[in-house]
């Protein structure tokens, strides 16, 4: 799964990296390969260590162990200035005093181009963000949205190998946060140019990442494509911490089966590795559960049944209405005192004329439906 | 993929990366090493030769001589005499006598009751242990060969003194209740002029503040008028007011302004605008919803302000306290004006150190007088630290509304304080153009001609707007680069929190113990840096060291206020660190800068204490030449001079102020939307 999925070459190596702050340990043996061109975005709750790697791979925070390299060079022990890269912070670090134009031209100054030929790259870079217009204003007369941009030309002026981008969208509106994350994406894919960002926010890792690195206390979790991440979790953590999961206590029965509970008939699962009757978490996806009949057991004529065995018949608890879809808290006795979470359509609501208080028939379809260890269990 | 492990306790054994130092990084710490050596030579090692000093004892030790003396033919029998018989035999010198000072010599011949310089008798004398020495005239001699001498020559005999290491100057100091006294005088008087001045200063910033008063604008401006001129010239004013031939002197029934009651005033006088401007910060940020929580809690406005107001401002009130007891205890202009007989702590340095050339006693009292100081700037700092923003981003500033009664109240107070700062500072313009107060009252420019004064003349006046000046621009560079430096650089933890610690401490040292401090470090003439002895260069220096703190502290709050990622984004972008520095962060910070070249200016041209030990004739400076002219009874023209550094000064201010928005509006265009 490290294996990485965009075609380029490797760019960038991070081999058994350590970070100690005194006594805390802000990242534990972090091995992490990036290849050339691609999109990776670092994610994980606040305090995981994600910004800790992202300034050490930049040379700012330096790593107390372990190597990096980039474009086949050691830089484990250089500072900043001598390594290859540019980067965005979530302050954006605009120089106040300085104008736009002064500001992307900054890092053009003093490396052996003309004057005429940095006004043509700054009015080039400009264009490339769309702000073509607004290079003698200060950083304070831009939106916010404006000066993330502004901040961005100035590091990808230099055209630098590697992109480094700290949390850059989550000073800004909603609104403004899901344009950029678009241009963002356009921008560096136009560029070509290897990034990696870091991020809290997961909506924004999975809809601009090739691959997302989830990270947890110091370590990384799980690295995979945003669909593998979402679909085949390696851990209840990262199950949780991505999109919504349904955990149920359960017990392993066989290669492919589990209990619901301790003791529901045996329903098929995806593989795993537990022994048989170990005691497990049973988890999926609301939006995975798929709704068959209403509680008088009238199954639709063009329903059709996956797994026979997967199937639960359940008392709709709650339901509440979301815009485009119900989310209904539904019981069973097999799931002790846990609630199943389905979000079924409006569509299938309407079919199936369901309401708070009655029963309705589900099943939880095999290749949906996970095992992970009981202890993991958060 | 397996199951990563989260609960990893410890880092495998290895050494640890060490980064490579960017050119950046070596020059960023190269200056601060350098300015570190900078604050060690000038206040570190001076700091440490005037200890030394103070436990340096010396001492005639008859011991270490021997002696020969002829009969009338002037031949020697042999017979060596050892002069601690001789001087229990004739009892010659008392025990006392043999205390000394490095410069004291003792005539030997007292030791022979017999000597005539005119008798044929010969004498020979030698240094009976390494070490020893004595003088013939001005001609030492430390060897241990027998030296011949003629009556007449003997005559010219000196004995110098040992120097050993104890404790000695400062038992002779506890022991001596002229000395002793001037401890409990300095505690007492900064203390009652601290609970004064606080209690003062707070009802005006109070009504600055909380009360809708009119012309407040006006009062602000006179309540910073004090911080303009040397801390003496209050003590002048009062002479006129109530000295001897005073025109108010009737109002202390017989008491004389002279001492305490002087000292107390003019105390109140000068460290008025520094309690003020402290306690006016605490007092503007508040939270207006606690008073209103108060009100609708039926709250007495007596008893909010006891739970609301004072509490707010309990921090600003200690750190005032601890300022002005600072200031006060520290001074010395003042009580040499007007203490008369009472002595304080500041004073007798002078005395010791000036009046009787006893310069291991001036040590002394300055380590005494280090000690409360450091102290109370020990505690303030403790202070500071507890203190957390009150104010969040969420409160409401408090906005006073009208009470006629009450705002009235606060106006005649207003109204008498302004009265006291402007009073004084009029009596002495008025003072410096009268002819002969108070017998011919008529106006002259007489008192101006310095020239014709002791004391320097106008010469004195124009070293000392060169000392201003040359300490604003040099201080500023120094201290900003320097504060830039700590706050901007990475890694080498333990040197930027050496720096940090280093530029505290010229606060705790007050400006009489540095300036003793540099008559011992800088004037040994085995110093290779002697040679600033006397001149400006160490005048610019004392002052930079001395007023270094406020301004290191004033540079931090600002670049504390810079993005810190700036930095990072220069490096980045392979840009130098100074480019950034020159381009981005000088400009920014310019009102910071500026401020800080105001305050070295203004108190380059006011301080007293930082440079009485260390002008020379040709450096005499404004305030030195109130002083002694002063001390020289030239009153009128010393309030003059003061008068002058008062104008200068408010014209820096003026100019400060008009370059400032000058500038800021030129530079700073980025900060208008």
């Amino acid at each position: 799964m490290t294996q990485a999925t965009a075609s380029g070459d490797l760019y960038l190596s991070i081999t058994n990296l350590w970070k100690a702050f005194g006594e805390f340990l802000a990242l534990k043996d972090i091995s992490l390969d990036i290849n050339e061109g691609e999109f990776i975005c670092f994610l994980g709750p606040s305090g995981c260590g994600k910004t800790t790697l992202l300034r050490a791979i930049a040379g700012l925070d330096l790593q107390t162990k372990g190597e990096v390299l980039q474009d086949g060079k050691d830089v484990s022990n250089l500072p900043p200035s001598q390594r290859d890269f540019g980067i965005v912070f979530q302050s954006y670090a605009l120089f106040p005093n300085l104008t736009i134009e002064k500001n992307i031209a900054f890092g053009l100054e003093n490396t052996g181009r003309g004057k005429s030929e940095i006004t043509a790259r700054v009015n080039e870079l400009l264009h490339l963000v769309g702000l073509p217009e607004q290079g003698k204003k200060y950083p304070a007369q831009l939106s916010g949205g404006q000066q993330q941009r502004i901040a961005l030309a100035r590091a990808i002026a230099t055209n630098p190998g590697l992109l480094l981008l700290d949390e850059p969208l989550s000073a800004l509106d909603a609104k403004v946060r899901v344009h950029l994350r678009h241009e963002i994406k356009e921008l560096q894919r136009k560029l070509g140019v290897t990034t990696v960002m870091v991020t809290h926010d997961q909506e924004e890792a999975l809809t601009m990442a090739d691959r997302i690195v989830v990270m947890n206390q110091g370590v990384i979790e799980q690295v995979g494509s945003p669909t593998e991440i979402y679909r085949e979790p390696a851990n209840l953590f990262v199950a949780d911490f991505i999109g919504e999961m349904n955990q149920l206590p359960a017990t392993a029965r066989g290669k492919a089966g589990i209990s619901i509970g301790a003791d529901s008939d045996i329903v098929k699962s995806q593989e795993h590795k537990f022994a048989d009757g170990e005691a497990i978490v049973a988890a999926i996806r609301p939006e995975d559960v798929i709704p068959h009949a209403n509680g008088s057991g009238t199954p639709d004529e063009t329903d059709v049944i996956g797994d026979p065995e997967n199937v639960f018949t359940v008392l709709i608890a709650e339901m509440e209405f979301l815009g485009s879809f119900w989310r209904c808290r539904l019981q069973n006795e097999y799931f002790c005192d846990s609630e199943l979470i389905a979000d079924l359509s409006i569509n299938a609501v309407r079919r199936f004329e369901l309401e708070a208080g009655k029963t309705m028939v589900v099943e939880l379809p095999q290749n949906r439906l996970m095992a992970f260890p009981r202890s993991e269990a958060s | 993929m397996s199951t990563p492990s989260t609960n990893i306790t410890s880092m495998p054994p290895g050494p640890v990366i060490k980064s490579k130092l960017s050119r950046d990084d070596i020059v960023m710490r190269g200056g601060m090493v350098v300015i570190a050596l900078y604050l060690i030579v000038t206040l570190a090692f001076p700091l440490y030769a005037m200890l030394s000093k103070s436990f340096s004892t010396y001492r005639f030790e008859l011991s270490q001589y021997e002696m020969q003396v002829s009969d009338q033919d002037g031949v020697f029998d042999g017979t060596v005499l050892n002069p601690v018989d001789l001087n229990a035999a004739t009892g010659a010198f008392e025990d006392a006598d043999f205390s000394a000072g490095s410069d004291s010599r003792l005539a030997v011949t007292k030791l022979f009751p017999d000597f005539s310089f005119r008798s044929p008798v010969m004498y020979q004398i030698r240094n009976a242990q390494p070490g020893g020495r004595f003088l013939v005239g001005s001609t030492l001699h430390d060897d241990m060969e027998w030296l011949t001498l003629d009556s007449n020559s003997f005559r010219r005999v000196q004995l110098r003194p040992v120097k050993s290491t104890g404790v000695d100057n400062f038992v002779n100091y506890f022991s001596t209740p002229a000395l002793f006294n001037s401890v409990k005088n300095s505690l007492v008087i900064a203390v009652i002029s601290t609970v004064v001045t606080v209690t003062l200063a707070f009802w005006f910033a109070y009504a600055l503040n909380r009360s809708c008063m009119r012309f407040k604008g006006v009062f602000r401006l006179i309540a910073m008028a004090p911080i303009l001129v040397p801390s003496l010239l209050p003590g002048i004013a009062l002479v006129y007011l109530f000295g001897n031939q005073g025109m108010l002197k009737e109002l202390l029934f017989g008491a004389s302004i002279y001492g305490p009651i002087g000292i107390v005033i003019g105390s109140v006088f000068f460290t008025f605008p520094h309690a003020f401007l402290i306690i006016s910060t605490a007092l503007a940020i508040s939270d207006a919803r606690l008073y209103e929580a108060a009100v609708s809690l039926r709250a007495s406005p007596w008893r909010t302000f006891w739970t609301v107001t004072i509490p707010s401002a309990r921090y600003g009130l200690i750190s005032a306290g601890f300022v002005v007891f600072n200031l006060v205890i520290t001074d010395f202009g003042l009580p040499k004006v007007i203490g008369g007989q009472f002595n304080m702590l500041a004073v007798d340095i002078y005395k010791q150190v000036i009046g009787q050339q006893n310069f291991e006693m001036g040590a002394v009292v300055s380590v005494v007088l280090i000690v409360p100081a450091i102290f109370a700037f020990a505690l303030d700092r403790y202070v500071q630290s507890k203190q957390v923003a009150t104010l969040s981003a969420r409160s409401v500033p408090f906005q006073p509304s009208p009470n006629a009664k009450m705002d009235r109240i606060f106006l005649i107070y207003s109204s008498l304080i302004g009265l006291f700062i402007v009073g004084i500072l009029a009596v002495c313009q008025f003072a410096a153009l009268v002819k002969f107060w108070p017998y011919d009252l008529s106006l002259s420019l007489n008192n101006y001609q310095f020239d014709k004064m002791d004391g320097g003349g106008w010469n004195s006046y124009y070293n000392s707007i060169k000392l201003g000046l040359l300490t604003a621009v040099i201080g500023t560079s120094v201290i900003f680069f320097g504060a830039y430096l700590v706050e901007k650089s990475n890694g080498f933890r333990v040197g930027r929190s050496l720096f940090q610690m280093i530029a505290m401490l010229p606060m705790a040292i007050p400006g009489m113990v540095l300036g003793l401090a540099y008559i011992f470090f800088f004037n040994n003439p085995a110093n290779p840096l002697n040679v600033i002895y006397g001149t400006m260069a160490i005048l610019v220096i004392s002052a930079v060291t001395h007023f270094y703190t406020v301004s290191h502290l004033t540079a931090v709050t600002a670049l504390k206020q810079m993005d810190r990622e700036f930095e990072s984004v220069s490096a980045s972008l392979k840009q130098p660190t100074m480019k950034l520095f020159t381009r981005v962060t000088v400009p920014v910070c310019l009102p910071a800068v500026l401020d800080i070249s105001i305050y070295l200016f203004v108190n380059a041209l006011t301080t007293v204490s930082a440079v009485v030990f260390l002008y020379s004739p040709k450096t005499s400076l404004a305030s030195i030449a109130v002083l002694n002219m002063d001390d020289a009874g030239d009153i009128a023209p010393a309030a003059a001079m003061g008068m002058m550094i008062f104008y200068t000064n408010a014209g820096a201010r003026i100019i400060h102020l008009i370059l400032s928005k000058g500038v800021l509006r030129r530079t700073q265009a980025w900060r208008a939307r």
